[in-house]
């Protein structure tokens, strides 16, 4: 990776970091560029507005997210043990890295006029998306996975997690995240399976 | 000093006769018949009878299989000769055998009846081994029917040439390195994940709801055309797949989808192609979503 590539990945932590905590308009340039110890203007040397890196920073997020998806579908398991591998890799970064995730609940979902234009459709969350596909397709095409419309159930398997997350987030749950794998993980196998 | 032609016998197994009537259909019977003698054609008149072929030593060029092949009596006889008899005769006295069509190529949909017992000429289906285990002279021009410019094309090339480049299932690479999906006029419509409202219509494409196998089948429909003039898609009808092995599929009117995802274009990995069509869906192109010719615009 060139010098230029390194700072703006620096650049997408940063904002990632305080977009997810603070939001998407209470957080301003400068804040970052002071977060970064840069120059307001030089920022915009590597992003040319607040709009554009937000939507730079949702791929960012889905990229690494699907990169971590991707481990588990190249790996020889039933669509079982995928599950638990994939909800253990969710919960896992909601732990360690949460400023992902809360960033699509807390700034992707919320404020979709900001990505209505450059992020149409599942433009911008694309990597993340086409593994659970390709986990989809291949549940079903070994016989372990009930056929199904795609979204209804990736809706069922992504909106739990988002949801338990979002619940995590809030505070009210009695054991950590990483406590939930093994159960949440069989409710979302039971559901999917073939019957 | 006449020019010498070669010469041919068609020989029909299990057959419906669409690749005899699609051979008929050829623009240009005047100019092969000035280099292709028909001993024998059993929809045609011929000097010689076929008995008198059979007990004759004639040795011939080219012996054209039309339909499935079986070796069981029960299942396919000639002339009061169980098939197998005329058939292992004829072979040992060909220089080239031509399979003609899916069926003599695969098995086709005679095969589906006993899968055991009723085969292509060297392939069962997509597994070697039908009618014969091995054989070195063979050549398959699948189709359901065949285009008669691939028999005929084919036939010119090994009569000039005496050599062929064929793929894995025998299939002259000059026609079958093509898919029916390049040269279809949908493939803005593809490119774009915008489907066809219904059969028959000119916008849209095929692929996501009326099982198109265009891009996963092997064959140059859309770049030479049937009649000259147009093919299965150009007409608002799915590719049906018909000179692939596994010809004829159940619901070839219906893409058949794994939790909404179709299959993918031959060659084309999973993740190239869902995160391609993933992205192109995201975008509504007003122009594609509207009739091409719009009597109120």
């Amino acid at each position: 990776m060139d010098k230029k590539s390194k700072k703006s990945e620096k650049i997408l932590d940063a904002a990632l970091l305080l977009f997810s905590k603070n939001g998407f308009y209470a957080t301003t340039i400068p804040d970052i560029a002071k977060a970064m110890g840069m120059s307001v203007g030089n920022i915009y040397n590597y992003f040319s507005s607040k709009e554009k890196l937000a939507k730079e920073i949702i791929k960012y997020s889905s990229d690494i997210l699907g990169e971590e998806i991707r481990k588990v579908n190249e790996q020889k398991l039933s669509s079982k043990e995928k599950i638990r591998a994939i909800v253990a890799v969710y919960f896992d970064m909601a732990s360690t890295k949460p400023q992902h995730i809360n960033y699509f609940l807390r700034v992707y979902l919320a404020n979709k006029e900001v990505f209505k234009e450059g992020c149409e459709g599942m433009l911008c969350v694309s990597a993340f998306v086409t593994e659970l596909m390709i986990f989809f397709e291949d549940g079903v095409a070994k016989g372990e996975l009930r056929n199904q419309d795609f979204f209804s159930a990736f809706g069922l398997f992504m909106g739990y997690l988002g949801g338990f997350v979002f619940l995590n987030g809030e505070g009210v749950l009695n054991k950590d995240l990483n406590d939930y794998v093994d159960d949440i993980a069989l409710n979302i196998y039971h559901a999917l399976k073939l019957q | 000093m006449p020019k010498i032609k070669s010469s041919i016998i068609w020989l029909q197994g299990l057959t419906c006769n669409g690749n005899s009537h699609s051979f008929l259909n050829y623009a240009h019977m005047e100019r092969f018949a000035t280099s292709f003698d028909i001993l024998y054609h059993p929809l045609l008149l011929g000097d010689t009878s076929f008995e008198a072929i059979l007990q004759s030593d004639v040795r011939v060029d080219f012996l054209i299989l039309e339909g499935a092949l079986s070796r069981d009596g029960d299942i396919l006889q000639k002339f009061g000769y169980p098939f197998h008899k005329i058939l292992d005769e004829l072979s040992t006295r060909a220089k080239y055998i031509i399979c003609a069509g899916s069926c003599a190529s695969f098995g086709g949909i005679f095969r589906l009846k006993d899968e055991t017992k009723i085969s292509g000429a060297l392939f069962n289906g997509k597994n070697k081994g039908g009618y014969w285990n091995e054989k070195t002279n063979v050549i398959n021009i699948p189709g359901c029917p065949m285009h008669p410019a691939w028999l005929i094309d084919t036939l010119f090339l090994l009569q000039k040439e005496d050599k062929i480049s064929l793929d894995e299932f025998l299939r002259p690479k000059e026609i079958f390195s093509y898919f029916t999906h390049h040269g279809c006029l949908r493939n803005e419509y593809f490119e774009w994940k915008v489907d066809s409202k219904q059969l028959g219509e000119k916008e849209g494409c095929l692929f996501y709801e009326y099982g198109c196998q265009g891009p996963m089948t092997h064959a140059n429909c859309n770049k030479i055309l049937w009649n000259g003039v147009g093919s299965k898609t150009r007409a608002g009808s799915p590719c049906l797949g018909c000179t692939e092995f596994d010809f004829p599929k159940v619901g070839l009117y219906e893409t058949h989808t794994n939790m909404s995802l179709p299959q993918t274009p031959f060659g084309i990995s999973k993740r190239a192609y869902y995160s391609l069509a993933g992205i192109a869906k995201s975008f509504k192109i007003d122009r594609l979503e509207r009739k091409l010719i719009d009597e109120n615009n």
